[in-house]
């Protein structure tokens, strides 16, 4: 089953597919325990002549635990389950290990845009960059993500990072991940956002490290902020505080 | 106790066609009409899952039967899926026919404590589906924001391409709210006041106690989401922005109030489906139902734990990742109640004497099936785990298990089971395991691999997974799947021959065909108009199958033994 997520590249991508086997393995072994048990019945009590019924109806303690052990055995590994859960929470949704590499992600109908806040580091300025639906990011290295939207409820999703969050309109929400290896990785909607939803998908380039510093000098050529210079492919945008 | 009550509604014996088939209070005649709407839906809800399944497998190709399927269109289609399934099929067949006909028949009473208010309940049930049907038909279709219809989507047409159609599907849902609370007021009056002598609370059969847990959960958790929807009436005609950053609203408002509700509403689902599975194991195990009271009051906890769960829908929503760990805790308990409720549904077969008839295949299935649901649902409770697999067909998947498992299998053994009382003729048998087995295997083939077309990634409500390339390993999935699904609405004919076959043409039925001890076999099938013709003395609880050293494998509950006289037998 394993072959059917998609291939991982995230930092935190083992440890979201790690609870979601603990929960696999437990809820298979219940799985075939109660499956079984009711096929194991309706083969050995099916009616036969001559043989009756047991009048049990599990007003006794001694019947009744029957089904209460098991329920003490599942609320045990429920808590199990919670517990192992918490720390993986806490670690992706709770925690944002320290970057310098923060970009600002915007859904809109329908695409994603992207703005950098370039070498000053500071969105709002003219050295800002914003692409149509192209993040570019180095690998093994932490990025921020600062999610929001333009008009509906979009959802920002890297299923080769075990990511996602939704994006709103009026809020500015931060996810973050870290790229294991280099490669070129979809970024669909994960929210029905209109008749556009469907084909909604941005474009990840996780880059070497020379290769995201070509990108960066290609993007931002060596020129002072005060130059007044314009990028020459898209507008540079004051982004809203 | 019921004096007065019965007194206050005699009335004569209407005889012509319009109080007779339409405008009738009798509680029998209004659960055979929300059946006659509920199949009607069924079949349209059936239809927009085949057009929604051809697009998935075969994209911006011509549907049979049907054409292009543009992307709006698509996302009506969804939308219009959902609202149909939950509030047009599973909540009128589970709540409205099976509560109605059985309520006043178990309980030994002639009809419900409020006979015109029940007909105004189906008639605003009626009003709220004429409603629901215009929307395909106004400028700007039907509705395409989901059936949870989150706004700023929902809120402006202009998001959506729309018209009217999110307006009349919130005055829709808005009457079926309406119509469900007045059933739940009459049921829970009805079962609190018109008992029959000897009837206390603790001999009730198992399903008008999940009829009345279900109807205060209803009653209860039904409040938010109707204001909700007046929020978003407003926010969509008079301006307002409830819902709107810009004016100083939130999106998550919607959220809340819509799965405050959201959550209850699917045990309010659930509930009355576990009744008819326990009455129809009961009966064709020969067995008692296995800790009865444990049932009831486990029950009665998840009807409550289900009003703090509810924000497992918004792990990701952007409400506070902090209230995450807190929910899932919750959620996670919820599989208590429920884990005793299906180990004592698994106990009762222990030691039985089981037949397999088709009400009892069914029931089985649903059980099998709903097992199979409860455990993926433990996946998505895990906010961790949630993470990816929110939004993606997993979450589809399971809810598909867990909801058929209780409409359609449950709904059919109902539907099989209490036929010869409604109608007072016989399914056919051979016809009935056909279905049965037709439809056990091809829903596990429609359903079973969604839940790897999820764990792939695919997202919910998407008119083209060939758009992405991550989501080609999938493709020869969806064509598997979306074939599946139409051999399994297919399969569905030879339940709608056998119903309309039987109705004219089956076997006629005796009063008992089952052999079953609840008081709703006393009497002839059908009953008569006052259900009974003297007001029955109940004895004991329904459960006395298989009573050692007794002449039978069962006892009625209105046997008096000591007049050793039998009630209405075959």
């Amino acid at each position: 089953m394993q072959n059917w997520f998609p291939e991982n590249v995230s930092t935190f991508g083992a440890d979201v597919d790690g609870i979601f086997w603990l929960i696999f393995y437990i809820t298979t072994v219940w799985f075939f325990l109660t499956e079984g048990l009711i096929l194991y019945f309706v083969f050995r009590y099916r009616r036969r002549p001559g043989c009756k019924a047991v009048y049990a109806a599990g007003d006794t303690w001694r019947q009744l635990a029957w089904v209460l052990v098991p329920m003490a055995i599942i609320v045990a590994l429920d808590v199990l389950i919670d517990v192992r859960g918490a720390d993986v929470w806490a670690k992706v949704k709770l925690q944002r290990p320290p970057t310098d590499i923060i970009v600002r992600a915007t859904g809109k109908q329908f695409n994603w845009e992207f703005t950098y806040p370039g070498p000053d580091g500071k969105f709002g300025t003219d050295d800002d960059l914003t692409t149509d639906n192209e993040l570019h990011i180095p690998v093994g290295k932490p990025i921020h993500v600062v999610l929001t939207s333009k008009d509906v409820i979009h959802s920002f999703f890297l299923p080769h990072f075990r990511l996602k969050q939704d994006a709103m309109p009026g809020r500015e929400i931060p996810v973050w991940f870290e790229a294991t290896k280099p490669g070129e990785y979809e970024i669909p909607c994960a929210e029905l956002c209109g008749f556009g939803h469907s084909g909604m998908n941005g474009r990840l380039f996780v880059q070497t490290a020379d290769d995201y510093g070509r990108w960066v000098a290609e993007k931002w050529p060596e020129k002072r902020p005060t130059d007044g210079d314009r990028q020459s492919e898209t507008k540079s945008r004051r982004s809203r505080g | 106790m019921n004096d007065i009550a019965q007194k206050n509604h005699a009335h004569g014996n209407p005889r012509n066609f319009w109080r007779l088939y339409v405008f009738s209070t009798d509680h029998k005649v209004i659960a055979k009409q929300y059946l006659g709407l509920a199949l009607f839906w069924a079949l349209l809800g059936g239809f927009t899952a085949y057009l929604i399944r051809w697009q998935i497998a075969h994209p911006d190709t011509e549907a049979w039967g049907w054409g292009f399927i543009e992307p709006g269109v698509y996302n009506a289609l969804v939308t219009m899926h959902g609202t149909i399934m939950v509030f047009f099929v599973a909540m009128p067949l589970l709540l409205a026919v099976f509560g109605n006909f059985l309520i006043p028949l178990m309980i030994g009473a002639r009809d419900m404590a409020f006979p015109r208010l029940n007909m105004l309940s189906v008639w605003i049930f009626a009003l709220a589906s004429i409603v629901l049907i215009t929307s395909f038909f106004v400028p700007g279709g039907a509705p395409a924001a989901g059936w949870t219809g989150y706004p700023p989507l929902s809120a402006k047409n202009e998001y959506t391409g729309g018209g009217y159609g999110v307006d009349l599907w919130l005055v829709a849902l808005a009457l079926e709210f309406a119509s469900f609370l007045l059933g739940g007021v009459n049921f829970l009056t009805t079962a609190m006041n018109l008992r029959a002598p000897g009837m206390t609370w603790l001999r009730l059969p198992v399903l008008v106690w999940m009829q009345l847990i279900a109807a205060v959960v209803f009653m209860l958790s039904v409040g938010p989401i109707i204001a909700g929807a007046v929020l978003l009436l407003m926010d969509r005609n008079l301006g307002t922005t409830f819902y709107a950053p810009a004016g100083g609203g939130d999106p998550l408002l919607w959220q809340h109030l819509f799965w405050f509700f959201g959550h209850p509403e699917v045990y309010v689902i659930l509930l009355p489906g576990f009744g008819i599975i326990l009455e129809v194991l009961a009966v064709f195990a020969r067995k008692p139902v296995f800790a009865y009271r444990p049932i009831i009051y486990a029950s009665m906890v998840a009807g409550l734990l289900s009003f703090i769960v509810w924000a497992h829908h918004q792990y990701l929503s952007g409400m506070d990742p902090r209230l995450a760990m807190p929910f899932s805790i919750t959620t996670i308990i919820i599989s208590v109640p429920f884990g005793l409720v299906v180990l004592s549904i698994i106990a009762t077969l222990w030691g039985s004497s089981m037949s397999f008839q088709t009400p009892m295949l069914f029931a089985l299935g649903s059980l099998g099936v709903f097992i199979f649901g409860g455990l993926t649902g433990i996946f998505n409770g895990s906010a961790p785990v949630d993470i990816y697999i929110h939004d993606t067909y997993f979450v589809v998947a399971h809810f598909h298990y867990t909801l058929i498992s209780n409409v359609f299998f449950a709904g059919f053994a109902g539907l099989y089971y209490w036929f010869p009382k409604m109608f007072g003729r016989m399914m056919n048998e051979a016809l009935g395991k056909i279905h049965f087995w037709l439809t056990f295997i091809f829903f596990n083939a429609v359903f079973g691999p969604m839940h790897l077309v999820g764990v792939g990634g695919m997202m919910r409500r998407i008119s083209n997974p060939t758009q992405y390339d991550f989501l080609k390993p999938v493709e020869p999935l969806n064509m598997f799947i979306t074939l599946m699904a139409i051999l399994l609405l297919v399969s569905q004919l030879a339940f709608v021959i056998n119903f309309l076959w039987s109705l004219l043409a089956g076997k006629v039925a005796t009063a008992n065909p089952w052999r079953s001890n609840t008081l709703e076999w006393t009497t002839s099938s059908p009953p008569p108009h006052e259900n009974f013709a003297a007001t029955p003395v109940v004895h004991r609880g329904a459960y006395e199958y298989s009573v050692p050293h007794a002449q039978d494998d069962w006892l009625p509950q209105d046997f008096d033994s000591d007049k050793a006289s039998k009630a209405a037998l075959p």
